[in-house]
This record gives structure tokens, C-alpha cells and sequence, in this order.
């Protein structure tokens, strides 16, 4: 240890840097996968405490001294070795195969309102689709004057528009239900991310085919192995939907996509179906599976709710969380995010004793309708065991509910929209666990 | 959810339209705007159309000339299907049951199936030929994929073993849970003004994650007992 530190402390070549560097970022990833969840006030200050003391003042640390890389190391920038631990999780037992599954944004570990485009959730039916554009096509037909192939260099020629929305699958948080089950915000909340979107709006592209006076439905087909399906009413495809070529400056992911993705905003993940191929104008719906055997909710009596679009208003705590156990008692910013499919977010209001006293959390803007928002809520921890809860309003005035009031109206069987309060418990050891309250 | 109305769209159009001109300084009688094309895009010819408009309604509308029995679809099922399914539609490991679960949807554990759950025949036809078998989509002809859906709708009780599936009669077919789904007119919740202080008198935990113990990535020895 002592010969450690001699050697630390000593002149080296760059070239040494670099490779003792490498071994410490080696380390850094096998590790990480232990700090995401790991409990107790201990353990936590334990992974804060410094790696080496050497890099501290007084001391000049190697970064200081010797010279980083130079440009275009990594033509594509990519974050931080020390964040290798954020990145989108899965929870292999949800799902029969990898290529019809989903998995989970971080956020846990982000702040702000705009999801980085490589964290954002993938849910896929047909696995990820590799399309070249050059070989895509966007194809409206039906009940049209004029049915129009598109080329993705068309739709970029068309007026653009630039919107921020979420977008968050119906059946995030299905797996609570029943109970608390995953210990994880990424877990319970993760199938959500908000970005920025570019490209057309879809009611250009329907004026551009004209209408015929029957079409009332428009029906929307990915060009994936699942030729994923959905049915949406023209009132809502007239009103703000977009057909999206880029995300966050972009080009859209992949896996989010690529070339072009229908953006359906406030409505269920599910109907943004993305490899767009084809939209055909009909007189009614189609009831495709997706809208029948799958995102149609369950109640008790046997019958279920079929067409439940739209998201109702949401908010979850982010930090603390199961992965962020607390640090220390003192001040503490308790940050979340809130979002609604029906307009923007009014109030947060957040709770530290389970629902006997809340109070109001800050939003940070811009509060943008349909998107994710930021609110924090400025704590100071006593140290003792705490239940934190957010709750959020929405500019239509609705209060999202507990999990005992949704499941007066639903059950538990109904998997989809689940928007009820979560509950984090704090306990004395500064572990942070995912509980339901009677 | 509300009618489609053209008063509104209408109004929409000219709006759109009236506000791009103000945009680009064109002067634009809102009459002639609601007109304004941009004159992008290729037309579609019928080949080119009848190549991807796979889709069928329930009233038949897309389902192609064609038949098939519930015997060949079995040897279909049997070959492409019942890998991931079972013999039988049980499935297999997590992939889906395809037949049962009939009158276990108000059930605490319902059992949601092409029987028990799908309220039209056409989806399945529709799902099969556009996304099955998994991992080779649109690979069964029109008659194969008659045939299989024949044996599903025959193992789940709907038609008897000597029936085939054509494009005439797959409309007529009621799917036992064809009444078991209905749309909201109303919202779920009305607004209110949410309590603030004194809400309640006990808080009372009754159930925890950790106890469940099904998050992945629990480290070795993390977590506090």
C-alpha cells in the first residue's frame, strides 16, 4: 500500500498515466453495477469517499498536470467512464424474448426535463428494425384524393415543427399493480422520456393527400418485424401530431425509430409507432391487436376499458430513490419529475410523513403541456424514517390519485395506466425502499 | 370519443393556412389556402399499395380470397407455431396462451386468450399474417394462414373440427368476448382540491419491495435487513 502510494506520487510517463487510467476505469465498470442499489448510510459514504487522495488539495492531480487526449478521441461523445452505470436497464423475467420487450430509462440519475437520447427506454415488438433511408418509404393511402409515397428527404422539405413531449408507455409501473414490487425508480417508473422532437406536422401531410369526406380514422403501421399497428382518430392526428425525423437535434435513434416515428402527444407510448411505413385513412377503427388483446385495461367485472389514449397526470420522486440512498442528515433536495397527457403540470406537492401534511414543491421550467416538468422540494433529514410522496395537478385541475383510489375504479388486473402516488420509504440506516401504504 | 367534424377541420385548415401566409408574407385568400399543396411526394401506384395494406377490419375489409381447415391448420401450428405456443396453444415457457381462460376475466387471476379475451376474428388473422411466426413475418400465404387461424378459433371451442375458414364467413364469426370491451364518456376522476395538513391520523406500511426481491442488478450482500 505504502509502495502504492510512493508510486502514485512519483513523475510518469504519459503513456503510464494512460494505463494506470485504463485499470481504474476497468475497475470503475465492473464495480458499478454493485453501487446502483447498494443500501445503508455506511455503504453509501463509503463509494463517496475519495479513490485517491493524491488528486485532492493540496495535491495537483494528473488531469492537472499531464495532457488529456486530443480531439476526436471520440468522434461521438459519449459520458463520463465514472457514469457508466447509467444506462437503461432491463428485468429479464417481464418478458418471453429480448426482441419483443422493453426497458428502462435511468431516472434516477438525471436532472433537468430532456431525456438524452441514448437513455431513452426501448420498448420493441419485433426487435429493433435497421432501416435505410434511402430505402424507406412513407406511404398514405385510403380514403384519400391523392394516395403519396414519401421519401424521408420529402418530409424534411415540408414546413417544419419543433416540440418537446413525453412519452411514457401505458403500461409503465404495470408491475405495482398488485403491490410494491420493483425496488427501483428506473424500474417502476423507467418507460418514460421526454425530448425534443423535429419534423412534420401529420395534419400537413393529410391536407397534402386531401380527405375524402368518410375518413374519420387514421391507421398507423411500423416497418419492423411486428408491423406494429395502431388506430388513432383523425381529430387527434389533425390536431398535434407529428411524423418525426430527429430528436434532441438529432436524427432519431434506432431504437427510437429511425428514420421517422409518429409523435402522438399526451397519448400512450404505444400508438407512436415508430419505423413509420404507412398511414391509411378508413371510416373506423381496425382493432388491431395492440388495441385489443394488448393496451386495453382489465377491471374487476370482466369487461375492460379499450381506446384509454391519453396518460393522466403523473409525478414520481427521483431522488432519493432505492438507487440514491441518503448521503447524510442535513439538507437534502428532494427532486422529481411530473407530466400530463391532457395539458401541463399546475402544482407538485410533495409529502415527507406518508400524506398527513404536504407541501408545495418548486417547478423548474420551462413548464411545457404534455412534457416532463421538474419540481424539487428543499428537505432537511433528521436522520430518521421518512415516507415521500409527490403528487402532481394538472391544468385541468385532476389530482393524481393514490393506489387505493385508482384501484377502487380498476382493480388490479388492468396492467396499463397505472398513475397512482408512489411511496418512498426512508429508513434510520438512510436506505431508500419502494413500499405501499394501507 | 367525439365525432369527427367538419366544421372544425375546416376552420383548422384555414387557420393553418392564414397564419403560414402571414408567415411568409404571401397574400393568400383563405378560400384558395385551404387548397395550398406543397407538391411533395410520389403517387402510389395499386401494385405498390397492395404490397404493404395487409390490414383487416372486422367487417372483412382487407382479407384476401382464400380458406382454410382447422386439420391443415393444425399440421401448420404443429410446424410453425407450437415451438414457442404448444401443441395445443398452452404455450410455452412465458410466450402467450393462445386457447382457454374463458370466464376468468373477473377472476383474481384472468387468463386473457384468443377464446377468452379477443373480441374479433379478424385481429387474429390480421396479427398472424402481419407478425407470426416471430421472426418470420408475412411468411405464411393467404390460405395457410386461413387454416391456422381455423385451429386456433377450432381449440377454442368457436368452430368445429370440420370447419373452414374462408374470406366469407370470418366476418360472421361472434368471438366469445366480443360485448367485454367499452369505451369511457366520461373522465375516470373529477377535479378537486386536495387535502394539505392533518390529511390523516396513521400512516401504516404494508408492503415492501425488498421483500419481494425481484429487482435485478441486487448486488451481493447490498440492501439493509
Amino acid at each position: 500500500m505504502k509502495d502504492d502510494v510512493k508510486d502514485r506520487n512519483a513523475p510518469q510517463s504519459p503513456a503510464r498515466r494512460r494505463l494506470l487510467a485504463g485499470g481504474a476505469a476497468a475497475g470503475g465498470l465492473l464495480g458499478a453495477g454493485a453501487l446502483g442499489l447498494s443500501g445503508g448510510l455506511k455503504a453509501a459514504r463509503a463509494a463517496t469517499a475519495p479513490a485517491a487522495a493524491d488528486s485532492l488539495p493540496p495535491a495537483v492531480p494528473d488531469w492537472t498536470r499531464y495532457l488529456g487526449a486530443g480531439v476526436d478521441a471520440h468522434p461521438y461523445g459519449m459520458p463520463s467512464e465514472h457514469e457508466a452505470k447509467v444506462v437503461r436497464r432491463s428485468v429479464e423475467w417481464l418478458t418471453a424474448t429480448r426482441e419483443s420487450s422493453v426497458n428502462f430509462t435511468p431516472l434516477y440519475a438525471l436532472d433537468g426535463f430532456v431525456t438524452p437520447n441514448g437513455l431513452c427506454f426501448e420498448r420493441h415488438h419485433g426487435g429493433l428494425a435497421e432501416v435505410d433511408p434511402a430505402e424507406h418509404r412513407l406511404m398514405i393511402h385510403g380514403l384519400v384524393d391523392r394516395p403519396l409515397l414519401f421519401t424521408v428527404e420529402d418530409l424534411k422539405r415540408f414546413p417544419q415543427e419543433n416540440r418537446f413531449y413525453f412519452l411514457e408507455c401505458a403500461a409503465n409501473s404495470g408491475m405495482e399493480w398488485h403491490g410494491a414490487q420493483l425496488n427501483g425508480v428506473q424500474y417502476t417508473h423507467g418507460m418514460v422520456h421526454c425530448v425534443q422532437y423535429t419534423g412534420v406536422s401529420l395534419r400537413t401531410l393529410l391536407k397534402e393527400v386531401g380527405l375524402k369526406d368518410k375518413a374519420a380514422w387514421v391507421l398507423a403501421e411500423g416497418a419492423d418485424a411486428a408491423a406494429m399497428t395502431r388506430s388513432i382518430p383523425l381529430e387527434k392526428a389533425l390536431d398535434d401530431c407529428l411524423v418525426a425525423y430527429s430528436m434532441n437535434g438529432e436524427r432519431l435513434r434506432p431504437e427510437q425509430g429511425y428514420p421517422i416515428r409518429l409523435v402522438v402527444p399526451g397519448w400512450e407510448g404505444n400508438t407512436w409507432v415508430k419505423w413509420l411505413r404507412r398511414l391509411e385513412l378508413g371510416d373506423q377503427p381496425w382493432y388491431q391487436r395492440e388495441e385489443t388483446s394488448k393496451y386495453t385495461d382489465l377491471l374487476p367485472n370482466g369487461k375492460a376499458r379499450m381506446f384509454t389514449w391519453v396518460m393522466d397526470a403523473k409525478s414520481v420522486i427521483t431522488s432519493p430513490a432505492p438507487e440514491l440512498p441518503m448521503q447524510q442528515e442535513g439538507p437534502v433536495v428532494i427532486k422529481g419529475l411530473a407530466w400530463s397527457g391532457h395539458g401541463a403540470i399546475k402544482r407538485v406537492d410533495v409529502t415527507v410523513d406518508g400524506g398527513i401534511n404536504w407541501q408545495t414543491a418548486q417547478l423548474h421550467g420551462p413548464v411545457l403541456p404534455k412534457c416532463l416538468t421538474r419540481f424539487t422540494f428543499d428537505w432537511v433529514w433528521d436522520g430518521k424514517p421518512a415516507l415521500l410522496q409527490s403528487r402532481c395537478i394538472d391544468e385541468t385541475g385532476y389530482v393524481q390519485p393514490t393506489m387505493a383510489a385508482l384501484q377502487e375504479k380498476r382493480g388490479v388486473n388492468s396492467i396499463y395506466h397505472n398513475n397512482s402516488i408512489q411511496t418512498w420509504q426512508i429508513n434510520e440506516n438512510g436506505s431508500v425502499e419502494n413500499v405501499r401504504l394501507g | 370519443m367525439s365525432v369527427w367534424d367538419k366544421a372544425r377541420w375546416a376552420t383548422l385548415l384555414t387557420a393553418t393556412a392564414l397564419s403560414l401566409a402571414m408567415l411568409g408574407g404571401l397574400s393568400v385568400h383563405p378560400a384558395r389556402a385551404a387548397e395550398q399543396r406543397y407538391g411533395l411526394g410520389t403517387p402510389a401506384t395499386p401494385e405498390e399499395i397492395a404490397g404493404w395494406n395487409i390490414d383487416v377490419r372486422p367487417d372483412g375489409l382487407g382479407l384476401p380470397e382464400g380458406s382454410g381447415s382447422v386439420a391443415d391448420g393444425e399440421q401448420i401450428f404443429l410446424e410453425r407455431c407450437a415451438a414457442c405456443h404448444g401443441e395445443f396453444g398452452e404455450g410455452a415457457g412465458r410466450f402467450p396462451v393462445l386457447m382457454g381462460g374463458q370466464g376468468t376475466l373477473d377472476k383474481a387471476a384472468p387468463v386473457k386468450t384468443i377464446g377468452s379475451y379477443w373480441p374479433y376474428a379478424s385481429t387474429v388473422w390480421d396479427y398472424v399474417h402481419r407478425a407470426m411466426p416471430f421472426g418470420d413475418a408475412e411468411s405464411l400465404s393467404a390460405d395457410e394462414t386461413y387454416a391456422v387461424v381455423a385451429y386456433l378459433l377450432n381449440i377454442n371451442d368457436i368452430v368445429g373440427d370440420d370447419f373452414v375458414l374462408t374470406k366469407e364467413n370470418l366476418p360472421k364469426i361472434v368471438m366469445p368476448n366480443a360485448k367485454g370491451f367499452f369505451t369511457m364518456d366520461a373522465p375516470e376522476f373529477q377535479p378537486y382540491e386536495p387535502c394539505m395538513k392533518d390529511c390523516k391520523k396513521e400512516v401504516k406500511v404494508i408492503g415492501h419491495a425488498r421483500v419481494i426481491d425481484v429487482t435485478p442488478d441486487k448486488p451481493a450482500g447490498a440492501g439493509v435487513e
